[in-house]
């Protein structure tokens, strides 16, 4: 135990003396969680629109407000001629045309129902549901407003043309998908920190030479590998509390469940992904070497792990794959505790198999630590 | 004088890479507290046999105790009895002398007042205070070396293994250098030294010249001047070299 206590007190001592990867620690998790999410998430903040008003009355107005209002769409001018409009878009200089017909205030008040026409740039099928859901919000919204001034009944008929809707992606607002992304970074940043520092700190004992002196001493292969574990633990212990941090702070991301099953289920994670680091490392001679292998298990698994694309879309053959993806567990679980309030018993399972790979991979570490060559 | 206790005996040691035979039927025995020079040309496998003593390889045959233990089947009672100092410099360099020290003096087990009791008289003796807190890599390579003996008899082991430690140093280190062996030997710590410099040959007890894996003499450095009738080891070296 004594033994094991002065590998990690060491350790501490190299990782905040290296002036190259203290600040990465710190400064990995900003960067990952700002650039990343941002740029992985469906903005559609600047939703160009033109706007062909043919009725020219208050309502018509004040729809057009709501839309110029909203962050997500920016106006770009007001016309009477349908055809100018469609042109634009034929040009690529706007991404929607609403078309108010004459008679829609009139209608709207007279009869509690009229019609409205919005045309979609269909290029992207997934941002035409996007552009089209979002409009399709304020329209309602809209209406909704109209009911509890008037308390009367207003029904706002939509005609798409030439627009694909895809109503499976409506539910992708911008601020959900944000949510949804920072646990799926952060999964990949605790398991770079990780999975790297350990392995690469091994490779570099044996690049150094000083393996050598410590195989030439009677320390056991567990104390060796455990007192290469810990400190990184740590590590990645912090940097999971740190970057949890910066979500709420930036993102605001929700925290339906209970943060200590998360840090839980963090812990028996770790020790799986750090076992696979140091495995990797005695598999490894080089730096090189080991980096190649970290980068190649790195983005295997963070593609197979439903980052982006939901695991139970793949095929059967690809989830079964992943029932030895350790990023897809965390992946999945840092979802439900964070998003949905799981509790323990919803991801028992998960725990059971974690904890399973945890013992086999720092048990194939360990064994695989040769103190002889 | 070869009445004394012998604690290595090696018998009919053979290591072979492949068709390379590295070590070719080593016989020799080290006696307890003698100062036991390894010498040979680059490529002649002190290195190699060096490496089979301290349980860092594999032997391919022979018959191999270490302080009364296999090297087969008791490494790691080997490993508690012997210190090693390689020839790859292997101190941490972002570490300082003190931390360096601690931390090998730890994963030996010492308590954490003894480590530090005989890191003070270390410095002391070695006469590193001004540079104690200093990172390894920041002090000359003559300074690590007296560190990494130092290291490597920290623990005060039976036998402490040399791996050509004065390679790149100046003629006034090594004959320091020397001086700190002396003072292990005559705590009782048994020296087992590989070196390719003939004149830090005369200090050992007994040398034995490994030519192409094979030990080609082995006898008192008095001795084998006086069979080979020359004057210096130098020239020892040069006639079994030549042979």
């Amino acid at each position: 135990m004594r033994t094991i206590l002065y590998i990690i007190q060491k350790e501490f001592k190299q990782v905040f003396r290296n002036k190259t990867m203290l600040p990465m620690i710190f400064v990995l998790p900003f960067v990952q969680l700002l650039i990343l999410v941002n740029a992985a998430t469906m903005d559609m903040k600047n939703i160009d629109m033109i706007v062909v008003d043919m009725d020219l009355s208050t309502s018509s107005r004040s729809l057009i407000e709501k839309f110029s209002h909203s962050p997500f769409f920016t106006l770009l001018k007001t016309t009477f001629s349908v055809d100018e409009a469609e042109n634009r878009m034929l040009e690529n200089e706007t991404d929607m045309i609403l078309v108010i017909p004459a008679g829609f205030e009139h209608e709207l008040y007279g009869q509690g129902a009229t019609s409205l026409q919005i045309q979609v740039d269909a290029i992207n099928g997934m941002t035409a549901g996007l552009i089209n859901g979002y409009a399709t919000q304020i329209i309602n919204g809209y209406t909704l407003e109209l009911l509890s001034e008037t308390g009367r009944n207003a029904l706002i008929n939509l005609i798409p043309k030439n627009i694909t809707v895809n109503h499976s992606f409506w539910y992708n607002s911008e601020l959900e998908f944000k949510h949804y992304m920072v646990p799926g970074i952060l999964t990949i940043l605790l398991t770079i920190i990780g999975m790297f520092l350990a392995s690469l700190n091994l490779v570099r004992e044996k690049e150094m030479g000083t393996i050598e002196q410590i195989n030439v001493t009677p320390i056991r292969k567990y104390q060796f590998i455990i007192g290469k574990l810990v400190p990184f633990w740590i590590i990645a212990m912090f940097e999971l509390a740190f970057g949890l941090g910066i979500g709420k702070l930036l993102f605001n991301i929700p925290v339906e469940g209970s943060l200590l099953l998360l840090f839980a289920y963090a812990a028996l994670y770790l020790v799986a992904v750090l076992g696979m680091g140091l495995l990797i490392s005695t598999l490894s001679q080089t730096q090189q070497q080991a980096q190649f292998l970290n980068f190649f298990v790195l983005v295997t698994f963070v593609m197979m792990s439903g980052i982006f694309t939901p695991a139970e879309s793949m095929p059967h053959w690809a989830q079964d794959l992943n029932t030895i993806n350790p990023l897809a567990y965390f992946m999945r679980v840092i979802r439900m505790i964070l998003l949905k309030g799981s509790e323990f018993r919803d991801v028992a399972g998960d725990f059971l198999a974690i904890a399973i790979m945890a013992v086999v991979l720092t048990a194939l570490a360990t064994w695989r630590y040769r103190k002889i060559a | 004088m070869n009445q004394r206790k012998t604690i290595i005996s090696v018998n009919n040691l053979v290591k072979k890479f492949g068709g390379f035979v590295a070590n070719d039927n080593l016989t020799f025995d080290v006696h307890e507290g003698e100062i036991f020079g390894f010498l040979g040309a680059n490529g002649a496998g002190k290195t190699t046999a060096i490496r089979i003593l301290c349980g860092l390889s594999y032997p391919t045959s022979g018959k191999i105790l270490v302080s009364g233990f296999d090297v087969y089947t008791q490494r790691e009672e080997i490993k508690r009895n012997i210190g090693y100092m390689s020839q790859k410099f292997s101190l941490y360099e972002d570490l300082n002398i003190r931390e360096n020290i601690r931390f090998y003096g730890g994963i030996y087990g010492m308590s954490s007042s003894a480590i530090r009791r005989k890191t003070d008289e270390l410095i002391e003796e070695l006469d590193l205070s001004d540079i104690a807190g200093t990172l390894i890599r920041d002090i000359p390579l003559g300074w690590r070396q007296k560190v990494a003996f130092s290291v490597a008899v920290f623990h005060e082991p039976k036998i402490v293994f040399l791996d050509e430690p004065t390679g790149g140093v100046d003629p006034l280190t090594r004959r320091q250098f020397w001086e700190h062996i002396y003072r292990a030997a005559a705590r009782g710590i048994t020296v087992f030294i590989t070196t390719h410099y003939m004149d830090e040959a005369e200090y050992c007890e007994r040398v034995s010249i490994m030519a192409e894996g094979r030990i080609e003499a082995l006898d008192s450095p008095e001795n084998l001047k006086n069979n080979y009738g020359v004057k210096t080891m130098d020239e020892v070296f040069l006639k079994i070299a030549r042979k």
